[in-house]
């Protein structure tokens, strides 16, 4: 049968199983535009290309699959570039499909022309430029297996005009098998290797799990509340692993790093031995690496062998998905109570465990952190924005399931909350999902109200409102002796007003005689709701690691 | 130029337009320093084979690690059996100028 490359693409796209792609059409996508008009698979229009591409890291982050995003050329694809950059720092996958200019005029600066193949070099996995239809052929399913295979990753695939429009014989495309094959086996694993690094943690007296994004990435949960469990190993997750270890669990010891709890970092440094699972040595969680764990030997397991002795040195790594390698190690694992260890660790939590506020004032912002995750079901599923209100939730709100927390962890996107909002509210629509923005952060991408006004979707924004870009006016007082600039705003909207006239029902804590009221019916309303909380600007985020200094050097808290 | 103070990394990559780029672009991104380059295709003109010069340091490992995961790189290896003289003909070459 003839086909274009438009219709190839379309077609491959629902041979994949693809339901929902977010994006804006232009001149050089126009084609693809037409072959999705007579497909089954459900475009949702966003206001920019930013937020189609947070609404796609919604969809992949909260479901763990590939989710697909569209972009025309010229600024289509620069708009799409910092959710792309976003999902490379947070290993999502997302596949960008991007128009091109015809390739007759690509180098000749033509209308909308740039070179979105060198521009997205550096933020990607990997990155396609097809020359012809049937290069499509082989390139689609690369670029989907690229993005979901090993660490994922987004990809992009730009599509010059032409190349949408070209016709070729094409037989038409195999329906998936189910699951890709695993890249690795549990029996591959280097069984003396596992053998070494059960007996390490056999003998080890202190031992501690400091584990992350890579536990949720290889749904990793249930084997690592096992492998705690049967060692008595206290577990400290990084901001990207929250959820993935139950925060009532005797053993949680909360997230390590910048803003943890004093005890926790106080834990690792105690630690004779960190199991380092699925994680990258972050400089945010921990702190000057020279000092971080003084006393612990290291296990390093990750998928990626370019993170094994990148920042840290082990003492022993594995190449591997962490959840074959725990499966491996497991039979190997004695049960051990620990009870020294675990008093220990049971008496640095009474003496440093997180503050909570002494008032009960529901606008103080860790009460309404609270209250939020009191008043919404277990399953709800929390986007952040990035600053205080970030950190605020990341400290205190009850994370026990994984892909729960969806934040930008690596590279801090203000504007990250409300389109991954819609989007992990697109792929579950039998959840609630709640976005806690901060005034700085939403107005980033505040169009997005458009959107999720045209779907009606079951999305709840509170929009913790300082006046101010909380974070930074955080880091005037400490590090720069209160010489505050650029960090509070002159005005601001209002935004229980502006929500409605986007056509959004809305709610102002500020004027609620009964704000806990209030905001109870606001996370369980059908539909979307947006929620000003006015909370006081000179709050901080406490306990906080000076920059470039150890974890034990905490500040506050 | 001498094997004490540099080394080649060997790469056989696939040949087409982007490679060099992903090549070259990982160098700048990491902070890695690339002092020469020299490329050729080989066989049937499907892949190339590429030394690069690099000055002996620690992250060497780190480099070629992340070389490796480079989609069109096929294979990685550090050579020190290599002359070096190649790259310090061209040297020769760039000084005439
Ligand atoms: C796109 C982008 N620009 C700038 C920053 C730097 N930055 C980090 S936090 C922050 C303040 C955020 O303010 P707001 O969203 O109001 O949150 P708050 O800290 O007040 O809770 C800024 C400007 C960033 N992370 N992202």
């Amino acid at each position: 049968m003839k086909m274009n490359g438009a219709e190839i693409t379309i077609s491959f796209l629902e041979s994949r199983g693809i339901e929902c792609i977010a994006g804006i059409p232009g001149g050089a996508n126009l084609p693809l535009y037409d072959a999705l008009h007579k497909s089954s698979i459900r475009h949702i229009l966003a206001r920019h290309e930013q937020g189609a591409g947070f609404i796609a890291q919604g969809m992949a982050r909260s479901t763990g699959k590939p989710a697909v995003c569209f972009a025309t050329s010229g600024p289509g694809a620069t708009n799409l570039i910092t959710a792309i950059a976003d999902a490379k720092l947070d290993s999502i996958p997302v596949i960008g499909i991007t128009g091109q200019v015809p390739t007759s005029l690509i180098g000749t600066d033509a209308f909308q022309e740039v070179d979105t193949y060198g521009m997205t070099l550096p933020i990607t996995k990997h990155n396609f430029l097809v020359r012809s239809a049937e290069e499509l052929i082989t390139v689609l399913p690369e670029a989907f297996r690229i993005a979901a295979s090993g660490r994922p990753g987004p990809v992009i695939v730009d599509i010059p005009k032409n190349v949408q429009c070209e016709h070729i014989e094409f037989a038409g495309w195999q329906k998936e098998k189910t699951k890709p094959a695993a890249e690795h086996k549990i029996n591959d694993l280097p069984e003396a290797d596992i053998k070494h690094i059960a007996e390490m943690i056999n003998k080890s007296k202190k031992p501690v799990l400091y584990v992350g994004g890579g536990i949720i990435h290889s749904d990793a949960e249930s084997v690592l509340i096992d492998l705690a469990r049967r060692s008595s190993i206290p577990v400290a997750t990084t901001l990207m692993g929250l959820g993935c270890f139950p925060a009532d669990d005797p053993l949680y010891i909360g997230m390590l790093g910048m803003h943890g709890a004093r005890y926790t970092n106080y834990i690792l440094s105690e630690a004779d031995l960190l199991l380092a699972f699925g994680v990258r040595f972050d400089d945010r969680a921990t702190g000057k690496v020279e000092e971080f764990c003084p006393n612990a030997s290291i296990i390093h397991i990750d998928i990626d062998r370019s993170e094994i002795d990148k920042i840290k040195k082990s003492n022993i790594a594995l190449e591997s998905d962490i959840a074959d390698a725990m499966t491996a190690m497991l039979p190997h694992i004695k049960n051990n109570a620990r009870e020294a260890w675990i008093a220990r660790v049971e008496q640095l939590r009474d003496e440093y465990g997180f503050k909570m506020p002494f008032s009960a004032d529901p606008l103080n912002p860790l009460n309404l952190v609270k209250h939020i995750a009191e008043l919404s079901p277990k399953n709800s599923i929390i986007t952040t924005d990035v600053g205080q209100h970030q950190m605020w939730v990341a400290q205190i709100y009850p994370f026990s399931l994984p892909r729960t927390l969806l934040t930008s962890g690596g590279l801090g996107t203000m504007g990250f909350g409300l389109p991954a909002a819609i989007g992990a509210a697109l792929a579950n629509p039998d959840k609630r999902v709640v976005c806690v923005s901060g005034d700085g952060s939403f107005l980033m991408n505040i169009q997005e109200l458009a959107t999720l006004a045209d779907l009606g979707l079951n999305v709840t924004v509170i929009i913790m409102n300082n006046g101010h870009l909380g974070l930074v006016r955080q880091q005037q007082e400490l590090f720069y002796k209160e010489n505050y600039i650029a960090s509070r705003f002159q005005s601001n909207p209002d935004f229980a007003a502006i929500s409605r006239n986007f056509g959004i029902r809305s709610y102002d804590l500020g004027d609620e005689s009964e704000p806990l009221a209030a905001l109870g019916s606001a996370l369980c309303v059908e539909g979307p709701c947006v929620v000003n909380a006015p909370i006081h600007f000179a709050e901080n985020v406490l306990p906080m690691v000076p920059p470039g200094k150890a974890n034990h050097e905490m500040i506050g808290g | 130029m001498t094997t004490i103070t540099h080394r080649i990394i060997e790469l056989t990559v696939n040949n087409h337009p982007g490679v060099m780029s992903h090549v070259t672009g990982l160098f700048s991104r990491r902070g890695f320093n690339l002092e020469g380059i020299l490329c050729s295709p080989i066989g049937d003109g499907a892949r190339s084979r590429m030394y690069l010069l690099v000055k002996r340091e620690e992250r060497i490992d780190q480099i070629t690690k992340q070389l490796e995961k480079l989609y069109d790189v096929e294979n990685v290896s550090l050579r020190d059996d290599y002359d070096h003289t190649l790259f310090d003909r061209l040297h020769d070459l760039v000084k005439g100028i």
